[in-house]
C-alpha cells in the first residue's frame, strides 16, 4: 500500500519511537493516521499495519473494532460528533442530537447521501464546562445549540460547494 | 529453593514457593477455588472476577487467579460475602447468556451450568431484552454461538499460546465483544478443536459431536491415538458400540489437554462405510465374501503347503498394531513359518541411534524431557505438522521455562517462532547445519535432540559423536512416523533383527526384497498398505491381508481377514520416545477381529497353536516384559494408564545399517498414511485439501 510521503514520514517516526520488538505499539496511532489520509480503516490497510508492526491482521481487528474513533466504513467529509453524556444531555445535547438527525436525515454513524456529512453519538468528549459540546472532524465547537449547529452546518456546505 | 511462604486458606496451613498463586496453593490443601478465566498453564487474564476471595486486611475481594501467595496471608474462600460475590458475577454472565441449558451441546459438563447451580443467582434482576446473534460456523470443525460466551478468553489463549496460531480474536467491545476467527468469517488454522475443548461453555462447538449425545451416555474409553507416532492419549465418548467424541478434557496421559485434528476427530475411520466386516477370498478371480472358518482354512492350508514344500514366505507388519501383535507375528513368522522374511515400513533410524548410543545411560529424551529439557534442538522435520504433540511439548517449555530452542530445517517452521537461532540448509544437510551452532551450544547446561529421516545411518554417528563433544548432557528423539512404528522396531518386525534389537543370525528378506522377488510363494499382510506405491513382482504369489480397508493391497489379495483398530482392542504401543501405554477397547466393529486373535486363529488352523503360543493380549505381554530388553516396565503404570518409559538395548546392535530403507511420509496434520483416505473430518477440512 502507498500512503503520502508525509504520513510515511509520520510512520517513520512512530515506528522509531519504540523499542525494538515493540513496535506493535504503534498500531492505534498509524490507523489513525491512515484513516485521517483515506478516510476509513480498510482491510488492505488493516494488513498493511499489521506486516509493518508485525502483528496478525487479526490483532489489528481486535483493536480496530475496540476503539469507536476507528471506522471501517468511509465517513462523510466532515464526522460531526455530538456528546449526549451527562453534562450535554442536561444542557440540552439530546435535542440538539435529535435536531441534527432530522436535519440531515441520517442517524448515529452514518453518512449522508452526498457523502458531506456523517453524524455519530458520542460519549463525554471532555469539553463538559462549555456543554453542549460537538466536534467536527478534529474541531471543537462549544454551547452548541440548534440554531447555531444549523448556521455550522450550513457554513460547511457552502464553503465546500466553492 | 527460597524458602516457601507460609500462609492460611480457609484455616488450612499452607506453604508455597514465593510466586505461587492464591488459586494453585488453595489446591495444594483440597480447596477448589472457582474460575472461568484461570487456566493452569496458560497466561493469566483475570477477566471473570469469579475467583474472587477474602484476604485479611485487603480492603476489598480479592481474584485469587493472580494474587501471588504472601507471608502470612490470611485466605477465606467460602464467606457469605465471597458468595454473594460470586452470585452477582454469575448474574452478570447470564445477563445476556441464553438459558436454554437443556438443548445446549454443553449441558451437564458446562462450567458456568456447575458455577450456576453451586451459588445460586436463580433470579436476575435485568429485564432487557438479551442480545441474540445467530451461529456462525467457521469451519467443518469449528462452531462459535456468540451468546454462550462468556468472554473467559480461555479459546484465545489456547491457540496463541499453545499452539502457537494465533487464529482467534476478540472484537467489539462490551455487551458485543465476540470471539472472531482469522479469515473473517472462516478460520485457517491448524482445526485442532483446543479451543473447543477448553471453552467452559457450549459457545464453541465441534461439527463431530455437537448435538448427538449427551456426556452421561456416553461411555468414556482411554485410548492411545493410533495415527501418528506421539502417543497422545485420547477418551473416546461412545455410544452405542459407536464413538462421537475424543478429547483429553482431564488431561490424563503424557498429552494433558493436547490433541491434534488426528486424535480429537480422526477416529471416524472406525465407523467409514467401507470398512471391511466379512472375509472374502477370491473366487474366480474376484474377492467374494465367505466365512472365518473358510477363509482361515485357506490361509492355514496354503501356509501349510508353503511350508512343506520349502516355499518363500515373505511377512509385512504394521506400524498400528499393538506390541503383542507385533511380538505375536514375529514369533509365529520365524517359529512356525520358519521365516526371517519379516519386515515393516521404517521411518527413522532408531536402529543406528540405539548402537551409537550404545554404553551410555538416559540419553533417550522423554516426552517430558521435550517439556522440561532447557535447550531443545529439532533437526530436519516440520514439527507443528509431523509431530504436533512434541511441538506442543516444545512450545510449552519455552513458554514456561524459557528453553532455548534451536531449529535446523530445510525450509520455514512454526518453531523458529520461538528459536534462539534458526538455521535453514537443505535436507541431508541438517549435520553441517547442526555443527554451525557447536559455539552456542557448548554454553547450554543440557540439551534434547529430536531429528527426522534425513538424518540416518552414519549421519546418527556423528551426531551422536558431535552431541558427546558438547561436554553437556543430551539426550535424542528419532522421529517415527506412526502409532506403533517405534513398537515394530522394538518387536523385531525387521529381517535382520529379533525382538529388543539382537541380531538374527539368518537374515531374511526386506519389504522390498520380498515384493521384488519372482519366487515368493506366500505374501502375509498384517495391517500395511505397501502395494500403494510399489508392485509385487511375483504373479502366483499367495496374498493374505489382514485390513480394516480394501486398500490397494487388499485389493491384490487372495484372502482379506477383517481387522480391527486400535480404538478396539487392548494391548500396548510404544511411542516415538519409547513410551509403553496400553490400549483399551472402546466400541467394537462387527465382523472384525484384532489382529492378534486372526494370528493365533491361523495358528490353531494350522495345529500350530502349541508353538505360537497364548494369544491373550496380557500373556503376550508379560513374554514381552520378560524377553524383550527394556520392556520391564512397572506394571502399575501400565495397567493404570500412565506411559513407562523403555530403555532398550544398551550395547552394540551388530547389524548392517540401512540407511536405503528409512523413509518417512512426512504425514501432515491432515494426513495418516492409508488411514487417513477413510477419515471424513481429516478430508473435509480446506487446510488439509490445500496441501
Ligand atoms: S481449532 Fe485449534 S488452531 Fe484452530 S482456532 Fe481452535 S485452537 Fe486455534
Ligand atoms: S468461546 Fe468459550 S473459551 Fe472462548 S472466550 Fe468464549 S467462553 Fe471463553
Ligand atoms: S499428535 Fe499424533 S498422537 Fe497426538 S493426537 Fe495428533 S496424531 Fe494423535
Ligand atoms: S459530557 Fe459532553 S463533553 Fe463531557
Ligand atoms: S479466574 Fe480469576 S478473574 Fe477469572
Amino acid at each position: 500500500m502507498t500512503f503520502s510521503p508525509q504520513l510515511e514520514a509520520k510512520f517513520a517516526k512512530l515506528l522509531g519511537s519504540y523499542p525494538p520488538g515493540r513496535q506493535r505499539s504503534a498500531m492505534i496511532p498509524m490507523l489513525m493516521f491512515a484513516q485521517d489520509e483515506i478516510g476509513q480503516v480498510t482491510q488492505e490497510l488493516v494488513e498493511e499495519v499489521a506486516s509493518r508492526i508485525g502483528c496478525t491482521p487479526l490483532q489489528v481487528e481486535e483493536v480496530l473494532t475496540y476503539y469507536s474513533m476507528l471506522h471501517k466504513k468511509p465517513l462523510g467529509k466532515y464526522h460531526v460528533q455530538i456528546c449526549t453524556n451527562i453534562s450535554c444531555m442536561l444542557t440540552g445535547g439530546t435535542e440538539l442530537w435529535e435536531h441534527a438527525c432530522g436535519k440531515l436525515h441520517i442517524g448515529h454513524r452514518e453518512v449522508a447521501p452526498d457523502g458531506l456529512f456523517s453524524l455519530e453519538e458520542v460519549e463525554c468528549i471532555g469539553a463538559c464546562s462549555w456543554a453542549p459540546a460537538v466536534q467536527v472532524n478534529y474541531d471543537f465547537h462549544h454551547q452548541v445549540t440548534p440554531e447555531k449547529l444549523d448556521q455550522l452546518l450550513a457554513g460547511l456546505r457552502s464553503a465546500n460547494a466553492v | 529453593m527460597p524458602d516457601p511462604v507460609k500462609l492460611t486458606i480457609d484455616g488450612k496451613a499452607v506453604e508455597a514457593a514465593p510466586g505461587t498463586l492464591v488459586i494453585e496453593a488453595a489446591k495444594c490443601v483440597g480447596i477448589n477455588i472457582p474460575s472461568f478465566c484461570y487456566y493452569e498453564g496458560l497466561s493469566l487474564q483475570a477477566a471473570c472476577r469469579m475467583c474472587l476471595v477474602e484476604v485479611e486486611k485487603a480492603p476489598k475481594l480479592m481474584a485469587a487467579c493472580t494474587l501471588p501467595v504472601a507471608e502470612g496471608m490470611v485466605v477465606r474462600t467460602e464467606t457469605p460475602v465471597v458468595a454473594e460475590a460470586r452470585k452477582y458475577t454469575l448474574e452478570f454472565l447470564l445477563t445476556n447468556h441464553p438459558l436454554d441449558c437443556p438443548v445446549c451441546d454443553k449441558g451437564g459438563e458446562c462450567e458456568l451450568q456447575d458455577m450456576v447451580f453451586r451459588y445460586g443467582a436463580g433470579e436476575s434482576r435485568f429485564v432487557e431484552n438479551k442480545i441474540h446473534v445467530e451461529e456462525k460456523q467457521w469451519s467443518p470443525v469449528v462452531f462459535y454461538d456468540g451468546p454462550r460466551c462468556i468472554l473467559c478468553f480461555r479459546c484465545v489463549r489456547i491457540c496463541n499460546e499453545g499452539m502457537g496460531v494465533g487464529a482467534l480474536g476478540i472484537v467489539n467491545r462490551g455487551a458485543v465483544s465476540e470471539i472472531a476467527p482469522n479469515h473473517g468469517d472462516h478460520l485457517e488454522c491448524d482445526e485442532c478443536g483446543m479451543c473447543i475443548d477448553i471453552c467452559p461453555v457450549g459457545a464453541l462447538t465441534s461439527g463431530t459431536y455437537r448435538y448427538k449425545t449427551r456426556p452421561w451416555e456416553m461411555e468414556h474409553v482411554g485410548a492411545i491415538c493410533t495415527h501418528c507416532s506421539n502417543g497422545c492419549k485420547t477418551t473416546l465418548g461412545v455410544r452405542n458400540g459407536k464413538i462421537i467424541r475424543g478429547n483429553n478434557h482431564d488431561r490424563s496421559g503424557i498429552n494433558g489437554e493436547f490433541l491434534c485434528i488426528k486424535g480429537r476427530y480422526g477416529f471416524d475411520f472406525t465407523s467409514h462405510p467401507e470398512r471391511l466386516q466379512s472375509p472374502q477370498m477370491r473366487v474366480n478371480g474376484k474377492l467374494e465374501p465367505v466365512s472365518w472358518s473358510i477363509a482361515l482354512a485357506a490361509v492355514a492350508k496354503k501356509f501349510g503347503a508353503a511350508l512343506a514344500s520349502d516355499g518363500r514366505i515373505g511377512v509385512i507388519g504394521s506400524t498400528h498394531t499393538s506390541n503383542e501383535e507385533n511380538h505375536y507375528l514375529q514369533k509365529f513368522a520365524r517359529g512356525v513359518l520358519r521365516t526371517n522374511n519379516i519386515d515393516h515400513h521404517r521411518s527413522g533410524d532408531v536402529v543406528t541411534l540405539l548402537d551409537a548410543l550404545s554404553g551410555t545411560t538416559g540419553s533417550l529424551a522423554s516426552t517430558a524431557d521435550l517439556y522440561e529439557s532447557k535447550a531443545v534442538l529439532v533437526a530436519g522435520a516440520d514439527l507443528s505438522s509431523e509431530q504436533p504433540f512434541l511441538a506442543f511439548q516444545i512450545r510449552g517449555n519455552y513458554r514456561h521455562h524459557q528453553a532455548h530452542v534451536y531449529v535446523v530445517t530445510e525450509n520455514e517452521v512454526r518453531e523458529d517462532g520461538i528459536a534462539a537461532e534458526s538455521v535453514r540448509i537443505a535436507r541431508g544437510g541438517e549435520l553441517e547445519g547442526i555443527r554451525s551452532l557447536a559455539e552456542r551450544l557448548k554454553t547450554e547446561s543440557e540439551l534434547a535432540i529430536v531429528f527426522g529421516d534425513s538424518v540416518k545411518g552414519e549421519a546418527v554417528r556423528d551426531l551422536v559423536a558431535f552431541g558427546s563433544s558438547l561436554g553437556i548432557p543430551v539426550k535424542y528423539v528419532a522421529l517415527v512416523d506412526y502409532s506403533n512404528s517405534r513398537g515394530a522396531l522394538d518387536m523385531g518386525l525387521v529381517p535382520e533383527l529379533l525382538p529388543g534389537y539382537q541380531p538374527s543370525n539368518r537374515p531374511g528378506m526386506t519389504i522390498g526384497e520380498m515384493l521384488d522377488s519372482d519366487s515368493l510363494d506366500v505374501l502375509w499382510v498384517v495391517g500395511a498398505n505397501p502395494l500403494k506405491a510399489s508392485a509385487l513382482r511375483a504373479a502366483d504369489a499367495f496374498v493374505v491381508v489382514q485390513e480394516m480397508f480394501l486398500t490397494e493391497t487388499a485389493q491384490r489379495a487372495d484372502v482379506v481377514l477383517p481387522a480391527a483398530s486400535a480404538y478396539e482392542k487392548t494391548g500396548t504401543v510404544t511411542n516415538v520416545c519409547g513410551e509403553v501405554q496400553r490400549l483399551s477397547a472402546g466400541p467394537s466393529t462387527m465382523g472384525a477381529k484384532p489382529d492378534l486373535e486372526i494370528i493365533g486363529l491361523i495358528a490353531r488352523e494350522m495345529g500350530q497353536a502349541a508353538a505360537a503360543g497364548p494369544w491373550a493380549p496380557d500373556k503376550v505381554f508379560a513374554e514381552i516384559r520378560a524377553t524383550v530388553k527394556g520392556y520391564d516396565v512397572p506394571m502399575p503404570v501400565i495397567s493404570a494408564g500412565g506411559a513407562a518409559h523403555t530403555t532398550p538395548v544398551n550395547g552394540r546392535i551388530p547389524v548392517e545399517s540401512r540407511p536405503d530403507l528409512i523413509h518417512s511420509s512426512r504425514d501432515t496434520l491432515f494426513t495418516s498414511g492409508t488411514l487417513g483416505r477413510y477419515s471424513r473430518m481429516l478430508g473435509s477440512v480446506m487446510e488439509g485439501r490445500r496441501r
